[in-house]
Order: C-alpha cells, then structure tokens, then sequence
C-alpha cells in the first residue's frame, strides 16, 4: 500500500517533468512532446520511487537497469534523471544542441544515468532480454524495467525478444507499454492495429497487468505484482494519452513532434500550473 | 585440410573453460558455426535464441551490458544485412563489447547459392564506426582470434569461412590487431590477402617467378583497424594487388585504395567479387568463375607491374 501522501508527492513530481519537457522541446526547436508527455507518470514512478539508483555513482553494479527503448521520449528520462540528481537540471535547455551530453535520443555514452542508447525502435525487449539473462548468469538480483511505445511494437524485433524472453522465463524482467494509440501518422489503431495487444503478449507467453498509465498508485501496485510473478516476464499495458497534460495535445498525431511555439508554451505551462 | 569453423569452435569451447564471462548465442545454426562445440560443454551459457537475427544481436548487446562477453553467432549475410540496424544502432554506435560471428563467409556455402554467399558483409562492418573487423586466412588463424578477441575491449566483426583450409600459419601463431605479417617476400608486387585465399595468392606468387616477376605476399587478418605501417611500407616497394573472397566495393580493395590515395598514392589492381551476384557450385571453380583464381591474381600482378 502506498501512502497518499507519497502519491500526492509523485504527482508533483509528475507535474514538475511535464513542465520540465515542455520547455525543454520549446528550447531546442525540436522533439517529441507527445510521447514524453504520455509517459511523465510512469518514468516519475520509475525514477522517484521503484528503481534502486545511486545518482552519485550512476554504475553501481546493484543498482536496476532501465531501457527506454522509445527513445523520442528522452526529454521526460533527461527530465527525470536532472531532477534525480545525476546531472544540473540548468542543463536540461542544452537538448539536442551541438556538444550537448542530452542529444535527440539518449545516449549511453554522454549521459550519466542513460543505461542504453536507444532510438531506432524495437530493440529494447531483446536488449532488457540480455540484461536480464546477464542478471541471472551472475546471480545478481537487480530488476530490468523496459518502456515500449505502442507505435514501436508494430516492429517485427519486438516479438523476437518476446519470444526469446519468454524462453527463458525472465521474470527480472518487467515491461511497461505506454499505450498512448497515436504514432507519427496517425493513430495507431488505423495505421497498423495490434489489438487485442494484451492477448498477444499473453500468448507470447507473458503475463500481463493493465492499468491506467497516469494512475501512480496503479503503476505502482502493477510494478509491484511483476515482481512477485517468478516464472514468466511481465508486460503492464499502460492506457495514457499523447500529450497528456496539454489539451490542446492531447490525442493529436500532430503532436508527435511538433514544437509550442512562445504562446503555446504559456499555454501549456499556465494548463500544467506552472505559469 | 581442416574447416576454419571447426577449429574456431574448439578454440571458443576451449577458451571458455578459462573465461566465465564469454557467453554465446546462436540463431539456430550452432551445428554450421560450431558455436555448438561450446554449448555442449557449457549448456548454461549458451544461448540458441532461433532464427532472430537482430532479436539475437540485440540479446548479445544486452549481455554485454550486464558485464559478459557474448559470441554472437549466424551466417555472415544475416548478421550484416538482417541485423544490421541492430549492429549499428546496439554494437556500433552504443560500442558493446560485443563479439559478432559471421559464417560462411564469401562463397564458403558454395552450393547453397547466392542467397547462402557473403559478399558484402565486410563493406557494411567495415563502414561502422567502433568496429573491429578481423578475417583469418586459415584453420590456425581463426583459433588464434579467439582469446585476443574475447580480451579486446570493444565490439567486433569476425568472419569465418566453412571451405577446407590448408594450413599456413605456423602452429605457434599469434594474431594481434591490426597487425599483417609478410608470408613471402619480394620485390616487384606486393599481393595482400584478407581471407582464405591466401594460398591462391601463393600460388600466384609461384606462378609469377617463371615470369620474372618477385611478388611480396602478406596476410591481413584486420581489415578494420588496417595496418597503415604495413601498407606505406609496401606501397613504397612498388604496386600492390588486394585479394579478397568479397565485393571489391568497400573490402579490402576499396580500405586500401582509400587509405593509399590519400596517404601514398600507388598502382594497384583489385581481386575479387566485381560488383555481381553469383551462382550455386562447388567452391573452388565458384572462385576461378568470379574472378578469384590463381590465374586472375597472376594477370592483376602483371596488369599492376606493367603500369
């Protein structure tokens, strides 16, 4: 059980990324704000509350690995990781500027706290599926979270790491499906449906826990549940809204990278209490 | 005459009794690479993931990442063409300590035919930033590799050949990176070799005596990083002829004509694959058929001495 007051704390903070990303996209005159926005409550319950993390020694050999294999969603991970102490949140306005350590998609090598390069979609099932057997190969005991966008499991490596993580019954391995239903084009549903998404990872071979992506304490309590499931990887299907936050993005393709201009900022911030 | 693979196979088995960190995956053709060798003696970390390729590298990227030492093993066409985004994006450009094994390499998988022949997957790894690309020219070399390249800290291309190989190396070799050695020497061409056409270009070389002509041969085993010393020195003995089981498009030929343009610029005549698919055959009239016979090195070396 978690606390309202912790719930109420996450919110916040929540709150604070989405103004964080916001600003960030202004700034750089590019991004995806959509997708980072879908996904604020599920990176703040990773980063704030679930991951084991030491910002001060971002290698810790203990500490949970996490793959944001939807990598446009990296104003959000930035977000979090400066408000998590692994770099100066000042930094957050140089995003995808030359010599920035935050390029347009994360990089391992550049920036404390990224686990892994990512991008190009679809890797970050096979890639959580390595890390997890690695985990268990050298009898550690250190979790592998995983965040899909639900555009990227149309891609066909999604399910080769569904299949290969299924064989091996990784159960250090949890999966979070930010399932926002809008990708570049349009809407998911109609460029490349993947309903009923719950049954095919099922039948893959995975349990599954769906939950509402904004929900805090649902994200919580479904992270939670993965952990005590020991015979098979967990995929929680998140239901969230692109540009969560932002109502006059929310839902909308258009906004899968487009940048608010100076007025659309105000408008966003004053939308997200923070004027 | 042994088979490069088997030799390879016994020396990864071999290897990982004395490393625990080496790990290795197989997208279902362990019995062909010989990745089997080391899952039977180490069932526990062996991983055969199936016929995912990219699934595969992506699965080795991981491992890495968690502090082993994958061998990440299929036919050479699967890993440079099919999985080739997941190598740039996870292996290449993230720079995992990756070890990626191609099989079959050139038209090693002669009668399985040009879906089966791998010609072009040097020019992809090599155009990778980060990457190490290494290519034994025997049964010897390709044991050699394997403790080197499992302690080299950084991802790797190594491409292994399924022919019957004459060994040529002597029994105490031992490969470093980046580093030719000259197997015969001469002094009016120099032949260079990445691959297992080295006793072609042998051949050649005998051949060309009767010809007047005193051909220098070298081994390169790295085509990535290349052995600039190596190539200086010979470019200022007189012209060079690449010899490659390959694309001339951006192998051996394209790395040392690119590097030697710049640095020295020297005749040279190219030996290889030119820019066509090929057909199902035995392997050796496969190589007199596209251009690699002993014939065709001999007329390059003419061609390169004449001017």
């Amino acid at each position: 059980m978690y606390r309202e007051s912790l719930i109420a704390e996450l919110e916040e903070r929540a709150r604070q990324l989405r103004c964080d990303v916001v600003r960030m996209v202004h700034d750089a005159g590019s991004g995806h704000p959509g997708g980072s926005l879908s996904a604020a409550e599920i990176i703040t319950a990773l980063y704030f509350q679930r991951l084991r993390l030491d910002p001060a020694d971002p290698e810790w050999p203990e500490r949970d690995r996490f793959i944001l294999s939807k990598g446009h969603a990296a104003p959000a991970l930035y977000a979090a990781l400066a408000r998590r102490g692994f770099f100066p949140v000042e930094e957050l306005c140089t995003l995808r500027q030359l010599d920035s350590r935050l390029q347009g998609h994360p990089d391992r090598l550049k920036t404390p706290g990224v686990e892994m390069t990512s991008g190009a979609l679809g890797h970050g099932v096979a890639i959580g599926a390595g890390l997890a057997l690695a985990a268990r190969r050298k009898g550690e005991r250190w979790r592998t979270y995983v965040l899909l966008g639900d555009g990227e499991v149309q891609a066909g490596v999604v399910w080769e790491g569904a299949l290969i993580a299924a064989k091996y019954r990784l159960s250090n391995l949890t999966c979070i499906l930010d399932q926002n239903d809008v990708q570049l084009d349009g809407p998911v549903h109609e460029i490349l449906a993947l309903e009923p998404l719950a049954d095919k990872w099922r039948a893959f071979g995975w349990a599954v826990v769906e939950i509402d992506g904004h929900n805090l304490r649902q994200i919580l309590e479904a992270l939670d549940q993965a952990a005590h499931i020991h015979d098979r990887p967990t995929m929680v299907i998140a239901h969230t809204t692109k540009g969560k936050g932002c109502s006059f993005m929310e839902g909308q393709s258009a906004w899968h990278g487009r940048i608010p201009n100076a007025e659309e900022l105000i408008c966003a911030l004053e939308e997200l209490g923070n004027g | 005459m042994v088979e490069m693979r088997d030799t390879y196979g016994k020396a990864l088995a071999a290897y990982g009794a004395e490393n625990e960190r080496v790990v290795v995956l197989d997208a279902d053709v362990s019995s062909s690479t010989r990745s089997r060798y080391f899952g039977d003696r180490f069932p526990d970390r062996f991983y055969n993931v199936g016929i995912t390729e990219a699934g595969m590298v992506d699965v080795a990227v991981g491992l890495a990442l968690g502090g082993l030492i994958p061998f990440a093993h299929t036919f050479a066409f699967l890993l440079a063409l099919r999985a080739a985004e997941s190598v740039r994006t996870g292996v290449a450009y993230a720079d995992t300590n990756v070890k990626l094994v191609g099989a079959y390499g050139g038209l090693s998988d002669s009668r399985d035919g040009p879906t089966h022949h791998s010609l072009c997957d040097l020019a992809v790894m090599r155009a990778l930033p980060n990457l190490t690309v290494v290519v034994p020219a025997d049964g010897v070399e390709g044991a050699a590799c394997v403790p080197v390249l499992a302690e080299h800290e950084g991802p790797v291309y190594l491409r292994l050949s399924r022919a019957d190989l004459p060994d040529l190396m002597p029994s105490d070799y031992r490969f470093q990176i980046g580093k030719g050695r000259v197997i015969r020497e001469g002094k009016d061409v120099s032949i260079i070799n990445c691959g297992v056409l080295l006793s072609r270009c042998l051949a050649a070389a005998e051949r060309l005596t009767s010809q007047g002509i005193s051909a220098t041969v070298v081994n390169l085993p790295t085509l990535k990083p290349l052995d600039e010393e190596l190539l200086l020195q010979l470019a200022s003995q007189g012209p060079v002829v690449t010899v490659e089981e390959h694309t001339v498009i951006g192998g051996l030929g394209g790395a040392v004509a690119e590097f030697l343009s710049v640095r020295r610029p020297t005749p040279m005549r190219m030996v290889g694959i030119h820019d066509t698919f090929t057909e199902t055959g035995p392997y050796e009239e496969l190589l007199d058929r596209w251009g690699m016979g002993v014939g065709d090195i001999v007329a390059a070396c003419e061609g390169a001495v004449a001017g």
